[in-house]
């Protein structure tokens, strides 16, 4: 079923000038498991995370989709950023777009994804609300409904969950189970332990750009490495 | 002092009986004008979303030549022109010296910079702001280039006004090329200057308060286009 997985990161380096940001970083990720890359602020989730979609490049090392080559693994994939980046327009535009500039689908097919996106998200009451006006966490929902009316066989998620309110939290978690369940595999991030226990299948610990521990969840979670 | 106060009724009277010679002027002004701000939009809004999305040699300098060219004085625009449209000139055979699309060419000349280097600012920070939501999508960069003047739809209506302050105000390029020929390219700034100088204060009264109510409005327009178009847009669906 799987058309791009598994993931592979073989030593992986990425700087800005002086600063080593990642370093030799190897990992594979495979069909099936919520991933949960953990870390305290600065430790590279948000850049890893961007490494593994393609928005910066190492520089040295490899990133490679097991099923496909970039060109096709980026039409499978999907990510939500940390800070929602929402276009100026209302909230059903917002998911409509992707799927409008992706040029396969038909219009009522672009509807039908939209509809239940919004649906799934409990947005369809702000449809026709301008995205910017909404609050940070429907703006964390709707960047969520946008992500996920892509059908991406792999959604990344940085921190989706890290300005919300324990309502909306329990929602969104509720979501990423829902989508996981649905085949969809989730790779995110999290610095919020009760969170990462409550969900993570698998466990990256990444700290000052290395990978410290990388595994099922339990066992990582044991590690005395972690002191949260 | 008497002459001003007779020049303004006398100006108020053309104005309130619609003087047939005064709508045609500010017809010609409007018509110039507006035909040279679709022209600068047309070549502005692409070029500056290129300069401010796209990595190419000579990008640099053509951007330190459009922000210089904002300035450009009016004058100097029309003496180009005028060099270039007339007889002898490389453009002279298309007999344009002296016509309404002389004025059109140069103040097009003359405004392209400013819609093009108004546009570059306001789409890099978009491009700043939606580089990797775009990126993520896949998108193309002509889809990019699209999308970026959709979300600076606001910050660019507002350089496309200030341009077409700037050309209805100007004086030095039309009366260059368009030699200010009554009846034919005569328009609000060239005929004040005219009437002026003939000692008609009335009718130069006048026109300078039509041309001072159109930079009012556009003012306002300006002032208002964040608002309103903001507003209404934040609502849409489409596109
Ligand atoms: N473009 C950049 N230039 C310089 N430093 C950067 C850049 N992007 C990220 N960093 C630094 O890299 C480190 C890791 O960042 P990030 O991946 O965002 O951390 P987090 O684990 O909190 O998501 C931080 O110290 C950040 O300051
Ligand atoms: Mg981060």
């Amino acid at each position: 079923m799987s058309k791009i997985l598994p993931l592979t990161l073989n030593n992986v380096f990425y700087r800005v000038g002086e600063d080593r940001l990642i370093q030799d970083v190897s990992l594979r990720f495979e069909a099936g498991p919520i991933t949960l890359v953990i870390g305290p602020n600065g430790a590279g989730k948000s850049l890893l995370l961007r490494l593994c979609h393609g928005l910066i490049a190492p520089e040295s090392g490899s990133i490679a989709w097991g099923g496909s080559d970039a060109v096709q693994a980026a039409k499978h994939q999907a990510l939500v950023f940390q800070k929602p980046i929402l276009l100026r327009r209302s909230v059903y535009a917002n998911i409509a777009y992707p799927l409008q500039i992706g040029g396969v689908l038909r219009d009522t097919e672009i509807v039908d994804r939209v509809q239940e996106a919004l649906k799934l998200a409990g947005l369809e009451h702000i449809a026709d609300r301008p995205a910017k006006v909404l609050s940070g966490g429907e703006q964390q929902k709707l960047a969520l409904a946008r992500a996920r009316a892509q059908r991406p066989e792999v959604l990344f998620l940085d921190e989706p969950t890290a300005n919300l309110d324990p309502r909306s939290l329990k929602d969104v978690e509720a979501l990423i189970r829902a989508l996981h369940k649905a085949g969809t595999k989730i790779i995110m991030t999290s610095h919020d332990m009760a969170q990462v226990k409550r969900l993570a299948d698998e466990i990256v610990f990444i700290y000052d750009g290395r990978i410290v521990e990388a595994g099922p969840a339990e066992k990582v979670l044991r590690s005395r490495h972690i002191k949260y | 002092m008497n002459s001003i106060l007779e020049g303004f009724s006398e100006a108020f009277g053309l104005l309130i009986s619609l003087d047939p010679d005064l709508i045609e002027i500010v017809l010609l002004s409007l018509r110039v004008s507006l035909t040279a701000v679709f022209f600068s939009a047309l070549i502005g809004l692409p070029l500056g979303a290129v300069l401010a999305v796209a990595k190419f040699p000579g990008r640099r300098l053509m951007i330190v030549l459009i922000n210089a060219f904002m300035g450009l004085p009016p004058v100097v625009v029309g003496l180009v022109v005028y060099l270039l449209l007339s007889r002898s000139g490389p453009f002279g055979v298309l007999g344009l010296l002296f016509t309404p699309t002389a004025m059109i060419i140069a103040q097009t000349i003359l405004i392209t910079p400013i819609v093009a280097s108004l546009t570059r600012q306001s789409i890099s920070d978009l491009w700043l702001a939606y580089r990797d939501l775009l990126h993520s999508f896949d998108a193309s960069p002509m889809q990019i280039m699209r999308t970026l003047l959709w979300e600076g739809r606001v910050s660019l209506m507002t350089g496309i006004l200030a341009g077409f302050g700037r050309a209805i105000a100007e004086v030095g390029a039309v009366m260059i090329v368009g030699g200010n020929i009554d009846r034919a390219t005569r328009v609000l700034t060239t005929a004040i200057a005219l009437e002026t100088s003939k000692g008609d204060l009335g009718l130069a009264l006048g026109l300078g308060i039509v041309l001072v109510t159109i930079a009012i409005v556009v003012n306002i327009l300006t002032l208002s286009v964040g608002q309103v178009v903001g507003g209404q847009s934040l609502e849409g669906r489409a596109p």
